[in-house]
């Protein structure tokens, strides 16, 4: 779907499905450079099992307009202003790495608007190498090699992907590189400014739900246990071999638990 | 958390990655011992269906809400192994394994163009492929106009709106025209095209067509990359550099850009941003057309891939030797390697193929068309069949077999002489096949 947000014309991908105002609805937040891809086989079991799924692509990431947004609170109202322009009152919100840092801001500003959190991946506070944001900000390839090197687990690195056929490392490079000028290095600027993330977590009163990769090198597993502490009610999936793309390296693994958390048993 | 200096301790700061090298990930890329029973091999899944665990799975693996195999004519635990090791030496997103070279071939094209639509080709290229596009495709509404694959005036001139794709080899045959790939990708993608190549005679080992440009490469795997001459197979292999929906190529591909309804309306190019072209070749091609690979026939592949490196280091070495032997002999009239002066592609090869420029090649022999016969049938190293790329060394003459169906103008056209004698050159010790070729070579002058 495409919607106008804040004067920007924005995509979201919805499993070619209408958002239906009856139905529950989940956000999907990709990360720093990504799009709405790193999502597809999670937005689409939702989009097809009752639920309005919204894999939104950020401001001037993949499809959508606009410039890049400079921190991660004003990702987090944006993401408000995403749900307006959506329709949509109330979301649950699924965010990876960066995108995890905005749901979690936007929760805890806009309570009303989230029903639940899912944070893939995720560590607050998250800074950023001098090493990686300067290659970002020369819009250096090395900035899309750093990451697509620490985003996998060693054995990742090698294959063995879930998807037949798919080069996982290669998959992520590529999307990396699709970026626009500018963009990467912003996204890792916000990640690096973001301070508040302990003190927003502990003003959350909705569920909350931490999945972490246990060979992740760019958020480790032990990084977030402060920010957990701090949500009144969370629990937490960590999957075992997995690195900092956890969709990507462990699609079922993540669907398993975010269908364990949003849907709820019958 | 770091992205930088993070959990492994401060003692050990995160230095830049370092990624697999070639020669690791042909043995390596997209395989581990077996979980269930530590098999160290890839193990060959002669499955023609796999069990779901429950019918919300099933249905989620067919609605690509779930990752996993379902029917081996869509994919295959051993030919994703193949899969992924292909793209992985190629530097791409992913790749298809198919039942032959011509099968990629006929996959990329007919993933990208219906009837009406059109292709640029260079005419320097194998009798399989000239057969399906001059002949058999325009019984299906896609014509293609071939060009001097050196002249990127002839490339420009041949575009018309209804233009959809560049292809050519990355070497030609017979006679190894060096395809300019950055020149002519260039070319293609001011105009919103994309390039396929032909990597056949190159692997990737000698040329990786992504890194010069290239958008989608297919090889026959029967040649080098399986390296005995004991199987049929090709790969197909997405760069996922191509946007199709960038405002050059905007509208030219709507496969891939408009929602389609024989998979619930899947818009691939949104689906995945950087895999779309693969996922509608695997999604209708690979499901509608059915060419698809034999599990066996991946493991034999990915036996030869694990030395690949050595093997082409070594089929270069000795084309190399052979080369210069036959240059220098008295019955032949010339010899048609990139890496000799005399070929017209002599500095594009040094740019391109610094590893070498195969070990497939043609040289004309002088004298008459009974002293061609003498000479091949008087080889006895030298097989005379019609494969290239085996271990053992190979021999044949493209006019009256490989390019037979060509009229005397498009053989003119597309380099091929009545006495043209091509090699593939093998394995073996380069003393013993130039022995071989001298031998022959009397032979053929006491004719």
């Amino acid at each position: 779907m495409r919607a106008v947000v804040l004067g920007n014309d924005v995509y979201a991908y919805t499993g070619a499905r209408a958002v239906d105002t009856g139905h529950p609805s989940v956000v999907f937040v990709h990360g720093a450079g990504n799009d709405h891809s790193v999502w597809a086989l999670q937005s689409r079991y939702f989009a097809h099992h009752g639920w309005n799924a919204l894999a939104v692509d950020l401001p001037a990431h993949g499809r959508s307009g606009g410039a890049p947004l400079a921190s991660v609170e004003a990702l987090a109202d944006w993401l408000v202003a995403f749900l307006d322009a959506a329709g949509v009152a109330q979301a649950a919100l699924v965010g990876h790495s960066m995108g995890s840092l905005a749901a979690l801001e936007c929760a805890a500003r806009h309570a009303d608007r989230v029903s639940k959190l899912a944070l893939v991946g995720t560590a607050a506070p998250m800074p950023v190498s001098e090493m990686l944001l300067e290659a970002a900000k020369r819009n250096d390839h090395v900035a899309c090699e750093l990451i697509t090197g620490w985003s996998f687990s060693a054995a990742k690195q090698l294959g063995g992907s879930q998807v037949p056929g798919l080069w996982l490392t290669g998959n992520g490079l590529r999307l990396l590189e699709r970026e626009k000028p500018g963009v990467l290095y912003a996204d890792l600027a916000a990640c690096n400014g973001y301070v508040a993330g302990e003190t927003s977590a502990a003003k959350l009163r909705c569920a909350v739900l931490a999945i972490l990769g246990a060979r992740d090198l760019m958020a480790p597993a032990r990084n977030a246990r402060a920010l957990i502490a701090k949500f009144a009610d969370a629990r937490v999936v960590t999957i075992p071999d997995c690195g900092h793309s956890l969709m990507a390296e462990q699609p079922d693994a993540v669907l398993d638990a975010l269908r364990a958390f949003l849907i709820p048993a019958t | 958390m770091r992205y930088h200096t993070n959990a492994l301790s401060a003692a050990r700061p995160m230095t830049k990655p370092k990624t697999p090298h070639f020669d690791t990930l042909s043995l390596h890329a997209g395989a581990r011992p077996d979980p269930q029973t530590g098999a160290r091999a890839t193990p060959i899944y002669q499955s023609a269906s796999f069990v779901f665990p429950d019918s919300d799975h099933a249905a989620a693996l067919f609605n690509m809400e779930r990752a996993g195999h379902v029917y081996s004519r869509i994919s295959n635990p051993t030919c994703a192994v193949l899969e992924e090791r292909i793209a992985a030496l190629e530097g791409g997103v992913g790749a298809i394994a198919t039942a032959s070279g011509q099968a990629a071939l006929h996959l990329a094209i007919v993933t990208l163009l219906g009837a009406g639509q059109h292709i640029v080709a260079s005419r320097a290229l194998y009798g399989g492929s000239h057969n399906l596009l001059d002949f058999t495709l325009p019984r299906f509404g896609v014509t293609t106009t071939f060009v001097d694959p050196r002249d990127l005036d002839a490339w420009r001139t041949a575009i018309r709106p209804e233009t959809r794709l560049f292809f050519g080899e990355t070497l030609g045959n017979p006679g190894l025209d060096v395809l300019d790939i950055p020149r002519v990708a260039e070319l293609a993608h001011d105009h919103g095209l994309p390039l396929l190549v032909d990597s056949t005679f190159t692997t990737p080992y000698l040329l990786q067509p992504f890194a010069l440009g290239a958008d989608l490469a297919f090889h026959s795997a029967t040649k080098f990359l399986s390296g005995h001459g004991v199987v049929i197979g090709g790969l197909l292999v997405d760069s996922g550099q191509f946007d199709w929906d960038d405002p050059q190529a905007r509208g030219k591909f709507p496969t891939l850009t408009e929602p389609y309804a024989g998979f619930h309306n899947m818009v691939f190019a949104e689906e995945s941003t950087v895999a779309g072209f693969l996922l509608r070749a695997r999604r209708e091609g690979i499901r509608d057309f059915g060419a698809c690979m034999a599990p066996f026939t991946a493991f034999q592949i990915l036996q030869g891939i694990e030395t690949l490196p050595l093997r082409m280091a070594r089929h270069v070495e000795n084309a190399r030797r052979i080369v210069a032997f036959l240059a220098a002999h008295p019955l032949v009239e010339s010899v048609g390697y990139p890496e000799l002066p005399t070929h017209p592609d002599h500095a594009l090869a040094a740019k391109l193929l610094p590893k070498g420029s195969g070990a497939v090649f043609s040289f004309n022999l002088k004298g008459t068309r009974a002293q061609g016969r003498t000479f091949v049938e008087a080889l006895k190293l030298f097989s005379h069949l019609a494969n290239v790329g085996d271990a053992k060394s190979l021999v044949i003459h493209p006019a009256s077999t490989t390019h037979f169906r060509m009229t005397a103008d498009d053989l003119v056209r597309a380099g091929v002489t009545e006495g043209m004698i091509r090699l593939s050159v093998g394995l073996e010790n380069p003393d013993d096949l130039i022995e071989d070729l001298s031998r022959a070579l009397y032979a053929a002058g006491k004719v």
